[in-house]
């Protein structure tokens, strides 16, 4: 049980600013929420009147959708905005963009950015609440929250798990925000990935690093996956996808050694073939599905908690 | 405040603290000024006619400072600062005279570019401004400017500043060529390779922040082709805002070796590290500079050679930007921040009263050094060489104030910080150009009455 009932910011811009209070106030949330999608008129009133605007300024089909459906379920207004034929194509500052939005009074802004800080960035100089939906190679809290819950959903815990964390390290917001809220909540991380992709900084979080993928993944309760894009094979980070494959990419085999029930996530879209075989994305270990399913939940409970939110941060 | 034509004004400063290294000099003196030069220093000189001016305790003179390395902007970036402006925020910052780089637009790689930056600068009858020429052609690395013509039209230093001058075969020839005219190369050592497209330094901060990295080996590996090639030329050769620890241990290993080179440090590398990044919610863009902030292990070389001898200058890399171009977010930003008007305060308070140096040392770093590695006049008073004056109050208390600054740019991590160490007023050619509020006790203190 959460020890506290609000959360103690305005914004949602990373979990590097969450306490694991306010990480467990969003997991018991989501799981209420979660009710709402099992029902035959899958919406709350909860947000009705609210107004909620998207800005995707990096492509992406799962998170943006998971973020309206989100906000319709809570029947909040919801308004999208996409780069292409948009103001910054215009040279607008993503500052003035903001501004001009806001001066219709949005209660929060969405933002994906490509730039890291893009988030904290907005929160600077606009008044509505900002949820970062992921600022460039920084962080994207709203799914280290929906991995959380699914970890905890099939292993009915968090702390002492043992979570080997796989791929493009250095250029990866999923890791950073998963590697804070895991080891806040007294889980075990190791991350493993080619010594070309790894940042600095990892151990400063508690982090272990490892380049062999066997020694990552031997014990690990929850083995994730992140994606490698085929551009690091050309910015020569790594030599070839086949041997990228050969050295790194989860197989069935080498799941041998993971524990006996271990789950596989992956924050998606997944590269079959390059850092997960086919029959393990599709086997019995899989949750990727899951976390779909889930970030709608904790989508709205954030959007929920953060609309209850009363204070001054 | 007016400031009167000079004729043969005399002034005589009597019995005021003085410390002057390269004279010898520390101590308590009377200096006498006639028109725009230093008549005598002495003690208890005779007052004959000339206008006694006492200076309020605590204030300590020394020969003007000398900052080796701004960016002045004009022609062609007058929206980030003037000549006018930067020579203006020069002397409030304590400086007498500044070296101003090339990459204006257009650069300065021909005479009229000169020629033009000195006619602003004696408009603006601020700090005297000492132009740097560009190494190559429109700074692109490819074909040498004509460096002749830039000395004759009056370049002190020639740097591709902003960039690394390009390859080991143009520093060859342009240390070969440019030894003709006795004029130092200033290298901006990046390898741009490892910089790719970093914003930060390569290091656990920008690694947590998602910023791209640029190491500090980046910086290391251009300071030793370059001093390979000074040592093979016998050139002169000036490390540009050196950083990182590397690079330090490398032009020590040179000078070991006789090779002649030189190095600065920013106050501001002496000061913060990357931390910094993350301070505050994090990217906040005026800690956004190339070279970056980087590790306190670097810190702390670069205090270390401020304080054994191994750094020769201290220079602020004044980099002023337009306030809509720092507002961006951070990847976008430009690199830079101001530091003419930050100097003084940081060096007094975090370099001598912290006790790493002591003031002899420090007019060594700004002044000394600074005008030995142009081949400028002044570092010190030397009788017959222009009165050019900075007046210390080391123990005055000031806060940084962005919004009041005399530059154009307002571009500093150091807005509100309270330091122990100011400027109270800088005398260029016998004219006391800048009064600031340290000198109070006086109400004029050399009675220029205004115009």
């Amino acid at each position: 049980m959460s020890t506290v009932t609000t959360l103690r910011h305005r914004h949602l811009l990373g979990i590097a600013e969450l306490d694991p209070a306010e990480i467990e106030l969003v997991l018991e949330s989501a799981v209420a929420m979660k009710e709402v999608g099992t029902r035959p008129i899958k919406k709350v009133p909860t947000l009705r009147g609210r107004t909620i605007m998207n800005l995707f300024f990096e492509s992406s089909t799962r998170t943006r959708m998971s973020f309206e459906l989100a906000e319709k379920r809570l029947s909040a207004d919801t308004l999208g905005m996409t780069t292409s034929g948009s103001s910054l194509s215009k040279g607008e500052t993503l500052a003035d963009t903001a501004r001009t939005l806001e001066a219709m009074a949005p209660d929060m802004i969405v933002i994906r950015h490509h730039a890291s800080g893009a988030a904290h960035h907005l929160a600077r100089t606009c008044r509505a609440s900002i949820i970062n939906a992921g600022d460039g190679t920084h962080e994207h809290p709203t799914q280290a929250l929906l991995d959380a819950l699914t970890i905890r959903e099939r292993k009915g815990r968090l702390a002492g798990l043992r979570v080997a964390i796989v791929g493009d390290l250095a250029h990866s917001r999923v890791l950073r925000s998963n590697a804070l809220l895991l080891t806040k909540m007294g889980a075990e991380v190791i991350a493993c990935g080619p010594a070309t992709l790894v940042p600095p900084g990892l151990p400063r979080l508690g982090v272990r690093v490892t380049h062999a993928v066997d020694e990552a993944v031997e014990g690990a309760d929850v083995v994730m996956m992140l994606r490698v894009q085929r551009e690091r094979m050309e910015g020569l980070y790594l030599p070839s996808v086949r041997e990228y494959f050969t050295l790194f990419g989860l197989t069935t085999r080498r799941l041998e050694r993971a524990a006996p029930d271990a789950i596989v996530m992956h924050p998606g879209p997944m590269n079959r073939g390059v850092e997960i075989e086919s029959a393990v994305a599709d086997g019995p270990w899989s949750v990727i599905l899951d976390q779909v399913a889930n970030g709608v939940a904790v989508r709205m409970a954030v959007l929920y908690l953060l609309a209850e939110f009363r204070g001054e941060g | 405040m007016g400031i009167p034509e000079m004729g043969e004004r005399r002034r005589l400063l009597k019995a005021v603290r003085l410390v002057d290294p390269a004279a010898g000099r520390d101590g308590t003196f009377d200096i006498l000024i006639g028109g725009d030069r230093i008549a005598r220093v002495g003690v208890d000189l005779p007052v004959d006619g000339a206008e006694v001016v006492e200076l309020p305790a605590g204030v300590i003179v020394t020969p003007g400072l000398i900052d080796i390395h701004v960016h002045l902007r004009e022609p062609g970036q007058e929206h980030k600062e003037t000549i006018a402006t930067g020579a203006a925020a020069a002397v409030a910052g304590g400086f007498t005279a500044v070296a101003c780089m090339p990459n204006t637009t257009p650069v300065n790689d021909q005479a009229a570019v000169t020629q033009f930056i000195l006619k602003r600068a004696a408009a603006a009858r601020q700090a005297r401004v000492y132009p740097i020429g560009a190494v190559s052609v429109g700074s692109n690395g490819e074909q040498l400017a004509e460096i002749g013509e830039l000395r004759a039209a009056g370049c002190v230093a020639l740097s591709d500043d902003g960039l690394p001058v390009a390859t080991a075969l143009l520093m060859r020839r342009a240390m070969e060529y440019a030894s003709m005219f006795d004029l130092p190369i200033i290298d901006h050592c990046e390898d741009q390779s490892l910089k790719g497209q970093g914003v930060a330094h390569d290091g656990e901060v920008a690694g947590l922040l998602g910023l791209r990295g640029i190491p500090g080996a980046a910086e290391s590996i251009m300071v030793e082709r370059d001093i390979s090639v000074a040592e093979m030329t016998g050139a002169r050769y000036h490390v540009a805002h050196m950083s990182a620890r590397q690079s330090l241990r490398a032009v020590r290993a040179g000078k070991a070796r006789g090779v002649r080179v030189t190095c600065e440090v920013t106050p501001h590398h002496a000061v913060l590290n990357h931390e910094a990044l993350a301070a505050n919610g994090g990217y906040d863009t005026n800690c956004k500079m190339n070279p970056p902030l980087r590790e306190e292990a670097d810190r702390l070389a670069m205090i270390e050679g401020l304080r054994d001898g191994s750094v020769d200058a201290i220079a602020t890399d004044h980099a002023p930007h337009h306030a809509d171009e720092k507002a961006l977010d951070f990847d976008q930003a430009p690199f830079g921040i101001v530091g003419l008007e930050t100097a003084v305060p940081l060096c007094l308070d975090r370099l001598v009263h912290a006790g790493v140096i002591g003031l002899p040392r420090l007019v060594e770093l700004l002044s000394v050094n600074p005008a030995r590695i142009l081949g400028v006049p002044g570092g010190t008073l030397a009788e017959g060489g222009p009165a050019d004056l900075t007046l210390l109050a080391p123990g005055h208390q000031v806060t940084i104030d962005a919004a009041r600054m005399v530059s154009k740019g307002r571009n500093t991590p150091f807005d509100g910080w309270s330091l122990t160490g100011a400027v109270a007023a800088t005398v260029v050619g016998g004219r006391a150009l800048f009064v600031g509020p340290a000198a109070l006790g006086r109400p004029a203190l050399w009675n220029e009455p205004d115009a």
